[in-house]
């Protein structure tokens, strides 16, 4: 899969309240279901999303199997300064993406 | 003079003004998820569906965009116009169908499976240029034999529960079945989210599950049957507006 829509407002005035949504492809087996013939379907889940901005983490969740599939997770922050803001996800099987996004704080 | 005869037969169809997209029957918040392109999780699809659109492939060498170009000018229009008849393979295809036909004729790659990732990437990507355009099915000679057939297997009672579609999208649209409310069964947003599903799917895979539904034994992919009943159903919905990737609850 493609990997994660990110929403970053591309400038800011300083001190402002910015939005940031994510949504990431990602099946999220929950480790509960089962197949048609009785077998357990491993958990595959994202377990950690934190984000940082300019190498400070501002934001951190912890997902769990209740969680549905392509988490869409979305906060706020506060535009302090120009810079980058980096996302990253992680969890089972090694799942690891992470993506970054710039912003101009004026 | 053939558009006439293709109106004509059964009149317990929704009149034009009173049409509405199985969005109107949705909560606000799914709606909300539908209308923001940062939201829609069926946009994932469309990202995927556009890297692959440039991606070169199979023992010809190519990708979509060397004989297509730019998707956004060139695909514009083209979902809202399918199910529509081939004329190279003499056949009616579906979206899926001819995505998966120039696969394997002009690209000369394998064949995508039906529901697969890929597939249903690239038809979604497809599906996004037609959005907000109206739904136009033409139907001529070529097709009306298939409209015709899509409409009696829609007016056919089926299955162990012995229902036909229209009793429940013609006749009961608007009232509640098992708690949820029953839409007209308008193709307008397709391949689309289910919340239900948990990923993006085809017409036909709803259709399966409708089947399955009324306790009937469900078409394959790619069935005739199946492909009739969408020409049928995207003909039913002609004039409305696309909206693909929808989601629905």
């Amino acid at each position: 899969m493609a990997s994660a829509l990110i929403n970053v407002p591309e400038r800011a005035k300083r001190g402002e309240v910015i939005e940031i949504k994510t949504l990431i492809a990602h099946t999220m087996e929950t480790g509960f279901r089962r197949t048609q013939l009785g077998a357990l379907i491993p958990r595959d889940i994202i377990r950690r999303f934190a984000c940082t901005y300019n190498g400070t983490e501002v934001f951190r969740a912890e997902l769990h199997p209740a969680i549905s599939a392509n988490p869409f997770i979305v906060f706020s922050t506060i535009a302090v300064e120009s810079g980058t803001l980096e996302f990253h996800w992680t969890g089972d099987n090694g799942f690891s993406v992470t993506q970054s996004a710039a912003i101009l704080v004026e | 003079m053939v558009l006439a005869f293709a109106a004509s037969a059964f009149a317990d169809e929704i009149p034009r003004a009173d049409r509405r997209s199985g969005s109107d029957f949705m909560s606000r918040e799914t709606r909300a998820m539908q209308d923001d392109d940062t939201a829609n999780p069926g946009m994932l699809w469309v990202l995927e569906g556009g890297a692959l659109w440039t991606r070169k492939t199979g023992a010809a060498g190519r990708a979509c965009a060397d004989c297509h170009g730019d998707a956004r000018a060139t695909m514009k229009g083209v979902a809202a116009r399918h199910p529509s008849f081939d004329a190279a393979q003499g056949r009616l295809v579906s979206l899926e169908q001819r995505i998966s036909f120039c696969r394997t004729d002009r690209q000369g790659a394998p064949p995508l499976a039906y529901e697969s990732r890929e597939l249903l990437a690239l038809a979604a990507y497809v599906a996004r240029q037609s959005r907000g355009l109206p739904i136009e099915i033409a139907i001529d000679q070529r097709t009306q034999p298939f409209l015709d057939a899509g409409r009696t297997t829609y007016h056919r009672r089926q299955g162990q529960l012995n229902l036909a579609c229209s009793q429940c999208h013609d006749a009961n649209w608007g009232r509640q079945l098992a708690g949820n409310v029953i839409p007209q069964a308008h193709p307008t947003g397709y391949p689309l989210y289910r919340l239900e599903w948990q990923g993006l799917g085809s017409l036909q895979r709803r259709l399966r599950n409708c089947l399955v539904g009324i306790r009937a034994e469900p078409y394959e992919y790619g069935a005739p049957e199946l492909v009739q009943l969408e020409l049928y159903l995207m003909w039913r919905a002609r004039g409305m507006l696309f909206e693909a990737p929808a989601v629905r609850p």
